[in-house]
């Protein structure tokens, strides 16, 4: 196996994500597409790890999962805070802070 | 050269049949993962959405344990398959009906994304071309459960405590967040 079929399937996944976090405007589903992105990330990090023969890429990516898992819970929260007070999750009507 | 000493020399994570093998699972891994990303980021229902998003965490899950990276990918299907997705669900259920199965609107935002998204391929997939070339992946023994485990208690049981330390502070401002007060 190369390691550029893993990094390019990272990337791949990775652009995807992005073109998610860009595009859609449900924020559910930015959230998903951040999940996409942090994927991607430990498809390269595992892939690195395997590649050099050094268990760190493969620790790295466990706390990924655990930030990952966080950053959902907190997102989570914050999206339920603005259904309740705005009937409303599109994130390209958020803008009470707009200067 | 007796049979007995061929089956002692036999090494599998060296043998051709078995680099054929990995290179069969990557590519039905990776076009299961690409297709259902793919789906996941223009569906309209947000129910499939998470669904496939199943699809792709199970085939990165599957990736994992192709390179050898077994706990990883175990702590993949439990954490985010078993929690993180029916996180989502949950999410989408008490938000649901808020903006629709439709998401019409203008065009704009959709092509600008896919340029920047189609741009980022180009960038860093030629980068990669060119930097790492042909690289071959070393089979090596997959990594155990000890050597993580004695990795992450030693070297890194700093960011292990900042960690705890990350999930006690999420989930208290979780709650804090989302209360009814």
């Amino acid at each position: 196996m190369f390691l550029n079929q893993f990094l390019l399937l990272s990337v791949a996944l990775f652009a995807i994500g992005v073109y998610g976090v860009l595009a859609r405007r449900n924020g559910v589903m930015v959230l998903m597409s951040i999940e996409l992105i942090l994927n991607a990330v430990n498809i390269n990090l595992v892939s690195f790890a395997a590649f050099t023969e050094n268990i760190a890429g493969e620790v790295f990516a466990l706390f990924v999962v655990a930030v990952a898992a966080a950053e959902v819970g907190v997102g989570l929260a914050m999206i339920l805070l603005l259904y309740r007070n705005r009937r409303n999750i599109d994130l390209t009507e958020i803008d009470l802070m707009k200067g | 050269m007796n049979l007995l000493a061929q089956v002692n020399d036999f090494n599998p994570l060296l043998s051709g049949e078995v680099v054929v093998a990995q290179n069969i699972a990557f590519t039905i891994l990776a076009a299961i993962m690409l297709v259902s990303a793919l789906r996941l980021v223009t569906t309209r229902n947000v129910v499939h959405a998470a669904l496939y998003l199943v699809l792709v965490l199970a085939g990165a899950a599957g990736i994992f344990i192709l390179l050898g990276a077994e706990f990883v990918g175990v702590t993949q299907i439990m954490v985010y398959i078993g929690a993180i997705v029916v996180l989502f669900l949950f999410g989408i259920m008490l938000t649901r009906g808020a903006l629709g199965t439709e998401e019409e609107g203008n065009k704009e935002p959709r092509l600008m994304a896919s340029l920047v998204a189609g741009l980022l391929v180009v960038v860093m997939g030629g980068a990669l071309i060119d930097t790492f070339g042909d690289a071959e992946l070393l089979r090596s023994a997959p990594s155990t459960t000890a050597e993580i485990s004695d990795s992450i208690f030693s070297q890194y049981i700093v960011p292990f405590e900042a960690t705890s330390v990350l999930l006690l502070a999420a989930l208290i401002g979780a709650i804090v967040v989302a209360r009814k007060d």
